[in-house]
């Protein structure tokens, strides 16, 4: 179904659990398929902190791309309809999204001022009208909401039937929770902080993976001075996970986001850290320091945030004989 | 029945009203029963023929009271149709209640202050008179009284982004990842609402794109997150007086200031008060719906050379409000706003006697607010 709008794209296909099962691409995608052992075969030791049986191992593919762009989509959304019938375009909005600058230091009421039909309200300032440079843009989704196992527990036929017609910058010093199903990124600007963390086999958490990037990355864009937009595009999300599943993942992150929301409220970066390894490495020691009291689990995960920093220097240091580098499992050219 | 029940709700009222009989009207009337409501009060621009803007509102407007105030500096008699439950102030009634010294604070788009210093209504919905409604993307007309008092009556979430909007909405919740403790949001003190047709936009925009009109109608209200601030625009608010009555206040007066909206600043200002205080106070603020349709008026042009001097105050007035802090002391809105006075005077007044002066009337504003504000008054004529 995305074939249309994928096809002249690269892709990466990060392939969980067991690697001896052949994963059916359909001819005509130009891609490169990784599975654990390549992952394990790349990454040496540092393959630790990937997560095993957990979509968080998708960020495994941002560490070995080499393009500006990621977009990552989860593989029950599918291509959505505006509300005049019109399939939407959503990694072509989301470019759209990533090359407009972003209006971090000041609210537009009429959203995305970059927008074709929108502008400025008055009021606003002319020398905050250039923005920020825009690292993240959040795409939303139709038919099955994001919602916690909670909440799907008592609405389970609730459905998003609303286009709301609008992108927007989330302002500085705003956190939000940043879901991984239709999210894109520009690995140059803000990369080495889409770590995705610890979640799945062997871990007492998951379906936090994108929450915990999320949170680590509009500390980082905040610090560093880059945009986050959400809004459009939507896509279709038809599956609705089982909530009972769900609960159990996520049980020990509702109690554990009671603190982490209010530690990275109140984190601040030191001026020092000027890069984005710089200051996602000065988080992990926040994070160890801090929330190591809550959980020992998070000591372990601040632990896999520097493994990660140092997985994505070696990956991507200048100077990387090729035959070390992501030598795919399976490549197939159009 | 339903009142010796003891079930009469505002909510429940509100049906009866909505049925537009004329017999529940007669008995609510009869009974005295007072709708805490609305009072919804129309600034008057320019023009003093109010007949077209409240018969377009009629359906909406017809049920509140409604609150006239008439532009002291505007000679001609104003031609209001029948059929309205209505109070009207002209400058006489002004000079009454404040004094003809102080009456002069209430001159142009200010005229609108007047009318919030001396409601008693709980909610007040402040419209501009080239509004008109507006419809939605399936052709229906938007109740923009309706949608305010939802924005107000629902909690706002300031302190953590929903990325679905206002959670508080039919068909929309909190999405995964929104801490628990975080979900029962805070009180909507401050409603904003949005424009079709003629945005709001400042005289330069407008007069680069002079053809560019608002079609995009977003099906949304959201909360306007804690410490970010934003240009909140006069021309269709709602707030809560109770809760942040003395925070919406006639300060800054541009030395050009004119009878369009690109001429002036005056609600921006009165806007980054509003949202300071609320922040420290812990109020809500959305934005979003409803919309209302602005017609043409003016020319973007013609105003560049008036406009000029508010779009470079913004330059100061934006950092200077993302600086200030109130105190811990500042516990009520009147605090708040004669704190924020305070910083004004030191940090702004030597730049611009224009601050000085805007310092000085909140100063006066939160004294008359007192004074006047909560003792009873009706208009002369």
């Amino acid at each position: 179904m995305w074939r249309p709008f994928f096809e002249q794209y690269h892709l990466i296909i990060v392939q969980d659990g067991d690697p001896s099962k052949k994963i059916r691409v359909p001819d005509g995608f130009d891609y490169q398929l990784y599975n654990r052992n390549d992952v394990n075969r790349i990454l040496g030791p540092k393959a630790s902190c990937i997560s095993f049986k957990d979509s968080a191992c998708r960020c495994f593919g941002y560490l070995v791309s080499k393009k500006k762009y990621i977009f990552t989509i989860d593989d029950d959304c599918f291509v959505a309809k505006d509300p005049s019938g019109k399939e939407i375009n959503a990694l072509e909005q989301h470019i759209k999204n990533l090359l407009t600058p972003s209006t971090t230091h000041f609210f537009n009421t009429l959203y995305d001022p970059y927008r074709e039909g929108a502008d400025f309200v008055r009021g606003y300032p002319f020398s905050l009208r250039e923005g920020a440079p825009t690292a993240v843009s959040h795409g939303l989704w139709l038919n099955i909401p994001d919602y916690d196992a909670p909440t799907q527990l008592v609405k389970p036929l609730e459905r998003n039937t609303r286009y709301v017609d609008a992108v927007m910058t989330v302002p500085k010093g705003t956190l939000f929770p940043m879901c991984g199903m239709n999210l894109a990124f520009d690995r140059e600007l803000i990369g080495p902080a889409m770590y995705f963390g610890l979640m799945g086999d062997g871990q007492p958490i998951g379906r936090y993976d994108d929450m915990w990037a999320g949170w680590c990355m509009k500390v980082i864009c905040d610090h560093l001075g880059l945009g986050v937009k959400t809004g459009l595009p939507y896509i279709w999300h038809s599956k609705a996970s089982s909530p009972f599943v769900n609960l159990k993942k996520e049980y020990k992150g509702i109690f554990w986001q009671e603190k982490a929301i209010p530690f990275f409220q109140s984190v601040s970066l030191p001026k020092e850290c000027s890069s984005v390894e710089k200051c996602y490495l000065a988080l992990a020691g926040e994070v160890k320091s801090k929330l190591g009291e809550v959980d020992p689990y998070f000591i372990k995960l601040a632990d896999a945030m520097v493994t990660w920093i140092e997985a994505w220097n070696m990956v991507n240091s200048p100077g990387e004989k090729p035959a070390m580098t992501s030598l795919p499992n399976a490549t197939s050219k159009k | 029945r339903t009142l010796r029940a003891g079930k009469l709700t505002e909510r429940v009222l509100k049906l009866f009203i909505a049925t537009g009989k004329d017999e529940v009207f007669s008995l609510i009337q009869a009974l005295n029963i007072q709708v805490t409501v609305t009072p919804v009060l129309p600034t008057r621009a320019l023009r003093p023929d109010l007949t077209s803007f409240m018969n377009e509102w009629r359906t909406i407007f017809s049920r509140f009271h409604l609150i006239i105030v008439k532009d002291p500096d505007l000679k001609e008699e104003l031609k209001i149709p029948e059929g309205f439950n209505l109070d009207v102030y002209k400058k006489p009634d002004i000079d009454r209640v404040v004094g003809t010294s102080t009456s002069t604070i209430f001159s142009g788009y200010s005229c609108r202050y007047f009318g919030y210093l001396v409601s008693r209504k709980k909610y007040i919905i402040s419209v501009d008179d080239d509004c008109y409604p507006a419809k939605d993307n399936k052709g229906i007309l938007v109740d923009a009284v309706a949608q305010h008092i939802t924005n107000l009556t629902t909690p706002a979430t300031p302190f953590f982004f929903n990325t679905l909007y206002d959670p508080f909405t039919e068909g929309a919740d909190f999405v995964r990842g929104y801490p628990f403790s975080l979900r029962s949001g805070v009180q909507c003190a401050l409603s904003c609402g949005l424009w079709l047709n003629l945005a709001d936009y400042d005289a330069p925009t407008q007069a680069l794109k002079p053809e560019e009109r608002n079609s995009r109608y977003v099906d949304a209200v959201l909360t306007v997150p804690a410490r970010t601030l934003m240009p909140i625009s006069g021309i269709n608010i709602a707030f809560n007086r109770e809760v942040i009555g003395p925070a919406l206040l006639p300060s800054l007066r541009l030395g050009g200031e004119g009878k369009f909206r690109w001429e002036t600043m005056e609600d921006i200002w009165s806007g980054m008060c509003v949202k300071v205080v609320c922040d420290h106070l812990g109020h809500g603020v959305k934005t979003g719906m409803p919309y209302v349709w602005r017609n043409d008026r003016g020319d973007a042009i013609a105003s560049l050379r008036k406009e000029w001097e508010g779009v470079k105050l913004m330059e100061e007035v934006v950092p200077f409000f993302q600086s200030v802090r109130l105190s811990r002391e500042a516990k009520t809105t009147e605090d708040c706003v004669a704190e924020v006075a305070n910083v004004v005077k030191e940090q702004l007044g030597s730049k611009d006697p224009m601050f000085a002066r805007a310092a000085k009337a909140m100063v006066d504003w939160v004294k008359l607010w007192k004074s006047v504000g909560s003792s009873t008054s009706s208009p002369g004529a």
